[in-house]
């Protein structure tokens, strides 16, 4: 296949992605350093130093950070669960079973955890059946962070589920035949091996989390306002295209950042979810 | 850790991923138009389900964006994939990494950058700028499953094919097209289900008048969800559980599937 003919067939492609990928992002930049008559200005992305919006990226940041690191923590077991079950050949469903969710839409799954959160909802029904105190989390943050894990739970899993499986499994045994005991194999081999997986996951967990404005609208009683809600407010309330994109440019640094990372640590793109 | 451990451990995450499906579930036979009021049973709203035109346009305009979309990304998708590993090293690494902008971008930043491209070249809001949007995220989903695919083929199978008097076209669609066709039919999946789940970039590039079930959902939350969604999602969740359960039940279809993977 090195005929000239089959290099052309990248051109729709090409036309599409310069298109609908590079020149979108050059109009971020453009409307982001712009003010509405065209002249240069830093004025919006500076816009981020205004208490408002700074309030708005902490607490974005603090919610999506706590949430990655809950589902690494979440997820880092139930994928070695799930890797080791491989010989028993229902592997393949039990991931199904964990993309199954996907199918329903997310916005009612989310809405769904009102449901139950709630002062008065299920979980707490349940609580106060059983004597237990109940929870107060509902339009806090918590209840965010809660949403958060929720939805991008499978994101972590799937990542490291498949890096786990990657292992050969002599190294274990060839560890073990060296005397390291369990502990001293997950440390040693296990953990270093997974590290592309924990990565790719950490980015498919935080970049979603920290730009989120849906999960904050719907659970967090539109008090709580994230850096990405006051991007969506500047786009389809107030209209005012140059501030959303001034503040979309700060955002972008921080995605920049986990994207590096992603390509130093995952350069044959082992840990991706596909 | 023992077995009964793990067992109780992948239960509770079980419970954790599945418990709005139930309340979803529960809530669509629920007779009270409240969220969190039980008002007795009934089948009512799947039996308006049909009648209601607006929640059914939305569903045709979900269903016709997804078909359409994922077919146009996984054309273009799937011959960019075979072209750009016919390309020198410097170039496919550029290309792989303008394709993986959109899957590791935020969602709100792809959402906004489409709103602002409509925007400046003055470009009428509605349902085509929304498939523009759909298929511009789901190309990716298609490179990156069809990459393998062809990474794994055998070059001279081709030029056998050709030596021996087919046509390049006709060697590519007996010889090529065979091998790397469930990665297509991946892609294209991923690609459906994509551009059915997404919400955020249909909410920055969909024009008044135009909705998907998700931009109606969103615009029904601050008055109340009307309980025929519940009805519609419950349908759609079923319906998927249902068609996977055959699929991995049909003899044979496991050695196909480890083979798409």
């Amino acid at each position: 296949m090195k005929n000239r003919f089959v290099k052309w067939l990248s051109l729709p492609y090409v036309i599409w992605a310069i298109g609908f990928i590079i020149i979108p992002l050059i109009m971020v930049f453009y409307y982001g350093l712009t003010d509405k008559s065209g002249h240069l200005t830093f004025y919006n992305v500076a816009n981020i130093t205004l208490p408002v919006h700074f309030k708005a990226l902490i607490i974005a940041l603090l919610l999506s950070l706590i949430s990655t690191v809950i589902c690494l923590l979440l997820s880092y077991p139930l994928a070695m669960i799930l890797a080791n079950m491989n010989s028993s050949g229902n592997n393949k469903l039990m991931i199904l079973v964990f993309v199954l969710p996907m199918w329903m839409n997310f916005l009612l799954r989310t809405l769904a955890w009102q449901t139950l959160l709630e002062n008065e909802g299920v979980i707490n029904t349940i609580l106060t059946f059983l004597h237990l105190p109940t929870l107060k989390i509902i339009n806090t943050p918590y209840a965010i962070v809660f949403g958060m894990i929720y939805n991008f739970l499978p994101f972590m899993v799937l990542p490291i589920y498949n890096v786990l499986c990657k292992i050969d499994k002599n190294l274990l045994n060839a560890a073990r035949d060296l005397g390291a005991n369990e502990v001293q194999t997950f440390f040693k081999v296990t953990l270093p091996l997974s590290i592309p997986g924990i990565i790719s996951g950490i980015t498919m967990v935080f970049v979603p989390a920290l730009t989120t404005f849906v999960i904050s609208d719907l659970l967090g009683g539109s008090k709580i306002l994230l850096i990405g809600n006051v991007i969506e407010q500047e786009f389809t309330l107030n209209s005012n295209w140059h501030l959303g994109s001034g503040l979309s440019i700060v955002l972008m640094l921080f995605i920049i950042i986990s994207m590096i990372a992603t390509a130093i640590f995952d350069k044959d793109g082992e840990g991706s979810a596909l | 850790m023992s077995n009964v451990l793990k067992k109780i451990y992948i239960a509770l995450i079980f419970i954790f991923l599945y418990a709005p499906m139930a309340v979803l579930i529960v809530l669509s036979f629920n007779a009270s138009k409240s969220r969190s009021k039980w008002g007795g049973f009934t089948f009512k709203w799947y039996a308006k389900l049909l009648s209601d035109s607006d929640i059914m346009e939305a569903l045709g305009t979900t269903l016709l964006l997804a078909v359409l979309s994922s077919l146009i990304a996984t054309f273009i998708g799937t011959i960019a994939a075979i072209a750009i590993m016919s390309f020198k090293k410097g170039m496919r690494t550029m290309l792989l990494g303008i394709t993986n902008i959109p899957m590791l971008n935020a969602e709100i930043v792809t959402g906004i950058s489409l709103m602002l491209l409509f925007i400046f070249f003055n470009i009428k809001f509605g349902f085509t700028t929304i498939l523009l949007a759909h298929i511009t995220f789901n190309i990716p989903y298609v490179i990156l499953s069809v990459m393998p695919r062809i990474k794994q083929l055998n070059p001279s199978a081709y030029e056998a094919a050709m030596d021996l008097g087919a046509s390049p076209f006709k060697a590519f669609m007996k010889v090529v097209f065979p091998d790397i066709l469930p990665g297509v039919f991946s892609g294209l999946l991923m690609a459906f289900t994509m551009s059915i789940d997404d919400f955020i970039i249909t909410h920055f590039t969909k024009g008044a008048g135009v909705d998907t079930l998700s931009t109606k959902i969103y615009s029904q939350v601050r008055k109340g969800i009307d309980p025929k969604m519940y009805a519609l999602s419950s349908v759609i969740f079923i319906t998927v559980l249902i068609l996977l359960i055959l699929v991995n039940m049909l003899p044979g279809s496991k050695s196909k599937a480890k083979k798409a993977k």
